[in-house]
């Protein structure tokens, strides 16, 4: 990685150290441009389904529609305030990198996002998005076309162009300090929460829950919790349609990296991954591609190591019946990733204690075509009936 | 810290061609007969790909041979028996990434990795890795094992990398440092601007021999790099293309492997026009 020292000292003077006030204008830029703070919402409808009470961090709400604007933000101004003249970053579902396209616009910054073929027609309205702010979408073609690869080509093109260019990492992975970093400008989700409730019910909660791609959602959620240490954390990964690797085709039918990967190194980290036995990185999958990766932050997975956050999972037909629950119920239609947090809820409320909180990664706008598509294949218990108006969206 | 065999590559007066191959692309056997080609075509060491499910260093031409190679099933184990098998007298290096390293073997309670793999690199006759992805300041343990095994690891230094970690970069390196003529990943479609010069005067004070690479497609290529003071070259994609070539178009093994040894021979012969360019003759030779 050529331009980590750089990095690492400019993390250390701005973000660390609010040099320059990068601090202060970053919280005044995501409060104007992004809308902070973002709610902490008492979700009725749940709270009496489950006799819990349970309150919903609202970053859907967030400019953008996702958590993602949190970091991107961050990072376009850090690159400007280190004189860079171009960014790039990678995306999966599109949501990092329509943030990203938005900050880089707000900033008045050239950007290119390289995004998986196959993750372009997941989420074509996401690459809508992403032009309409000005960005240029590359494609993937390498690879099964999903977020690991979108990564290793973006890392490429840095390594040709670091001198004048800044890669905005979209989660709390790669090398250092890029997952601190990353955790550090989502960390604001946690600080309001905590404060919010305390405002609210005055008291902790005795759950957090966010769902678990990278883990950068996760680990802005869980940051100003951890040292509370009555206060379980769990992260919610995507269990996909299995749990196993398929050795053979190299593929794992989810991505629950923590709950089922192994120690390895990828992207210039040290984490948990699901590889197989040479330790070739396997294709992970599920339904929501912004979960789709076969690592997860090296933090997120020390964490889990040390017993602190409890790595959980569930499956595509629970994520998508979270999805419906949570539009159905409370009027909300999440994003699938963060769907996958309502599916645990749902399985498991019994065992989470009395005040839960859930963080809402992103709204389901972007996710409507696949969640459609997704659900006209499944015998779900709570989908509305689309026979009649069949013929896609 | 003790080296291997790599260092005769180096000779004082003949500038090294170090080729590099993806190893099993297209398939074992034919890589075998490739790898041999190039022992033929003047080589004096080669660097054998281990293919890695996310070559992060490599442009499109050596993640398409990994990917082939891959697929026609080269593992780690497959590696090792294909050193084995290779029928050459050259010093063999293994570029990989370090999951693989890290991953390789069992290892015993208090045993770190990837001291397995070392292990078992050097029982098959590797001299010397180089590990892309591994930063000079998570190498100790990979350092303590070719130090325990007689082998040599080789670091890249890039234009941008700074003096204070140049430093560190060449503390933990032997055998050779391979030096990135340009920014980027690996390929003949030159993206940014050759900087060779610059570097080889930055690291003129260690005196390890240094090899170029990135971009060198051809005898010219390789003359110049050698005239501008470097110690050998590497080439890898313009070699990749040909069997990729090869490959697409069902050409023979052995067509390939003439083609292979022909373009060996160019780049070795342009290597040493470069060092006669840079070393005049003395009078009357
Ligand atoms: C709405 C939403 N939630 C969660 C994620 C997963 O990312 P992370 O695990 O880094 O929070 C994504 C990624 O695209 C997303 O769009």
């Amino acid at each position: 990685m050529p331009a980590i020292r750089e990095l690492e000292d400019a993390y250390e003077r701005y973000v660390l150290n609010n040099e320059d006030g990068f601090v202060d204008e970053f919280r005044r830029r995501i409060e104007d441009f992004g809308g902070r703070p973002t709610p902490l919402q008492y979700a009725e409808n749940l709270s009496a389904r489950y006799d819990t009470d349970v309150y919903l961090k609202r970053e859907d709400l967030l400019h953008g529609g996702a958590h993602k604007l949190n970091n991107a933000l961050g990072q376009v101004l850090l690159a400007k305030y280190m004189g860079k003249e171009r960014i790039i970053a990678e995306t999966g579902a599109g949501q990092h990198g329509t943030a990203t396209a938005m900050a880089a616009a707000h900033l008045d910054m050239p950007c290119e996002i390289y995004m998986g073929e196959r993750d372009i027609t997941r989420q074509r309205p996401n690459v809508f998005r992403m032009k309409l702010n000005g960005a240029e979408v590359v494609p993937v073609t390498t690879g099964r076309g999903t977020l690991k690869e979108a990564i290793s080509e973006t890392m490429r093109d840095w390594a040709t162009t670091v001198e004048e260019t800044h890669y905005v990492i979209g989660s709390i992975v790669g090398p250092h300090p890029f997952p601190t970093m990353v955790r550090d400008f989502h960390a604001l989700i946690s600080e309001e929460a905590r404060a919010q409730l305390h405002e609210r019910a005055g008291q902790l909660p005795d759950a957090v829950l966010a769902c678990a791609g990278g883990g950068s959602n996760t680990m802005g959620t869980f940051h100003h919790f951890v040292d509370d240490e009555d206060v379980g954390l769990y992260a919610v990964e995507a269990g996909g349609s299995s749990l196993a690797v398929d050795e053979e085709e190299g593929v794992a039918p989810n991505s629950a990296s923590l709950s089922t990967g192994t120690e390895g190194v990828l992207h210039g980290a040290r984490t948990k991954l699901l590889q197989d036995g040479d330790g070739q990185i396997v294709e992970s999958h599920s339904v929501s591609s912004g979960l789709d990766y076969a690592g997860v932050g090296p933090e997120l997975a020390h964490l889990v190591d040390e017993g602190r956050v409890q790595p959980v999972n569930v499956d595509d037909d629970a994520a998508l019946e979270g999805f419906h629950r949570l539009s159905q119920r409370e009027g909300i239609i999440p994003a699938l990733e963060t769907a996958h947090a309502f599916g645990y809820l749902e399985e498991h409320h019994d065992d989470l204690g009395d005040v839960v909180v859930v963080n809402v990664s992103g709204r389901g706008d972007k996710d409507l075509a696949a969640a459609l598509e997704e659900t006209e294949q499944r015998d779900l218990s709570n989908a509305p009936d689309m026979g009649e108006f069949s013929g896609g969206m | 810290m003790s080296g291997s065999d790599l260092a005769t590559a180096f000779a004082a007066d003949d500038p090294a061609f170090v080729p590099y191959l993806a190893v099993g692309d297209p398939s074992y056997e034919a890589s075998q007969a490739y790898v041999e080609a190039l022992a033929e075509g003047g080589a004096d060491a080669i660097e054998l790909g281990l293919p890695f499910s996310e070559p992060i260093a490599e442009g499109p031409t050596i993640q398409e041979a990994i990917v082939r190679a891959l697929d026609a099933g080269m593992t780690p184990e497959r590696f090792f028996e294909f050193v084995e098998d290779l029928d050459v007298d050259v010093p063999l290096v293994c570029m990989t990434y370090y999951n693989l390293l890290y991953q390789y073997g069992e290892v015993d309670e208090g045993e770190r990795r990837p001291r397995p793999f070392v292990e078992r690199a050097a029982e098959a006759g590797i001299s010397g890795f180089v590990v892309p992805d591994l930063p000079a300041e998570e190498a100790g343990p990979l350092r303590e094992a070719c130090d325990e095994f007689g082998l040599d690891l080789i670091s890249i230094v890039a234009p941008t990398t700074e003096d204070e970690r140049l430093e560190r970069l060449v503390d933990v390196s032997s055998g050779y440092l391979y030096v990135q003529a340009r920014l980027g990943v690996t390929g003949t479609d030159v993206g940014a601007a050759d900087r060779t010069a610059e570097s080889l005067e930055r690291l003129a004070e260690y005196d390890l021999p240094k090899a170029v690479g990135f971009g060198i497609d051809g005898g010219e290529k390789a003359a110049d790099v050698i005239e501008a003071g470097a110690d050998g070259i590497i080439v890898g994609s313009a070699l990749v293309e040909i069997v990729a070539d090869g490959h697409e178009r069902d050409r023979s093994t052995a067509a390939v492997a003439a083609d292979l040894e022909e373009l060996a021979r160019e780049l070795k012969t342009g290597a040493r026009r470069g060092y006669e360019r840079r070393v005049p003759r003395p009078e009357g030779s």
